[in-house]
């Protein structure tokens, strides 16, 4: 369990190393996705104990937006300077990229498993 | 016994109560959720941090403050976005056939994204550092940030965009996808993981695996397409 946490976060580290070293345009932790993928790769499949941890944390992955999401009353005043504009924006804008790109996934992606929410 | 007061001059300075009441907030959310048979609309991260802004403007406290205790919530986050290679891994096989359509699917969700951001506020009246600082919204905040830096927008309010994106993606995106009849779980998850990142891969990883690996693997492909295409972009037209 220990040691598979500690893989986890030198996948992390190491991505963070990268993305300093290289300049590239993705986070650290994108990378250290990256390359706990290959780590599966390689041993052919995910072991238990990895899917131990890892899964728990992401059962519980919106609870770790909530920090940064309370964060935004931090911007109340910024927001409220152009209130319309962005709130229109954010709104229009998130549900007609959600509809266009889930619309073009399923016309070009024929044959998939389906199902409602 | 000491003053109610004493205790909590001593309580809010000690990271464990922030910490604690951002778990508390969060339960209360994910009952409510629950309760209302997991309709998106009842997103337990809206909730929480409407709970939590209610609660530090009451008590006067900064953001600051909440953070010191908040911070190892957050922290966790990356170690989360790493794990996101698990589900990847299990539905690869899935993934690889459908190679094609992902990358257009994705490339088209960046750029609608990226556009209709600053024409819709462009046509409200925003200014151009607030339709700069838009512009990104849709992609995982630290990969934003960067990307508003180098078009001259503010990073902060980015920041912030890009997490109230994510909310909006969370609650009405999967009513939005019913509406049209996206039934197919890897469109539903590139659509969530496009257009809202990570908080909309939340949701979609609660759901069902298949869209929860499409939406892990669409955001980190649009934060790569977005960072590549849009300084581009903005670079020909201003």
């Amino acid at each position: 369990m220990l040691n598979h946490l500690t893989l986890i976060f030198a996948c992390q580290l190491a991505g963070e190393a990268a993305t300093r070293a290289f300049e590239t345009p993705l986070p650290g932790p994108v990378i250290g996705m990256v390359l706990l993928f290959a780590y599966c790769a390689v041993r052919g499949g995910v072991p238990d104990d990895l899917a131990a941890v890892g899964d728990t944390l992401l059962k519980n992955l919106s609870l770790l937006f909530v920090p940064a999401g309370v964060g935004v009353m931090a911007y109340g005043a910024l927001f409220a300077r152009e209130a319309l504009p962005i709130i229109l924006s954010l709104v229009g804008s998130t549900l007609v990229t959600i509809m266009l790109t889930g619309w073009l996934m399923q016309r070009l992606n024929r044959g998939g498993a389906t199902g409602d929410e | 016994m000491n003053d109610v007061r004493e205790v909590w001059v001593y309580l809010s300075t000690t990271p464990l109560l922030h910490l604690t009441l951002t778990l508390a907030a969060f339960a209360v959310g994910s009952a409510v959720y629950e309760r209302a048979g997991r309709n998106p609309v009842f997103n337990p991260v809206l909730i929480a941090v409407a709970l939590l802004i209610g609660m530090l403007t009451l008590t006067g406290t900064g953001y600051e403050r909440y953070f010191e205790g908040a911070q190892f919530v957050h922290f966790l986050l990356g170690p989360a976005t790493v794990c996101l290679a698990l589900p990847l891994y299990r539905q690869f096989d899935k993934v690889r056939k459908s190679a094609l359509a992902l990358g257009a699917a994705i490339l088209g969700g960046s750029l609608t994204a990226s556009a209709t951001a600053v024409g819709i506020a462009w046509a409200a009246g925003g200014g151009r550092e607030t339709l700069l600082s838009l512009a990104p919204k849709s992609v995982t905040a630290p990969v934003a940030m960067g990307i508003s830096e180098q078009l001259g927008g503010l990073p902060s309010l980015t920041a912030a965009m890009v997490i109230v994106t994510g909310i909006i993606g969370a609650a009405l995106g999967p009513l939005a996808l019913n509406l049209i009849g996206v039934k197919d779980w890897a469109a539903r998850g590139v659509a969530m993981g496009t257009a809202s990142h990570g908080i909309g891969t939340a949701r979609a990883l609660q759901v069902n695996e298949v869209a929860g690996a499409f939406s892990g693997l669409a955001m980190g492909l649009n934060a790569l397409a977005t960072a590549l295409l849009l300084p581009l972009i903005v670079g020909l037209m201003w």
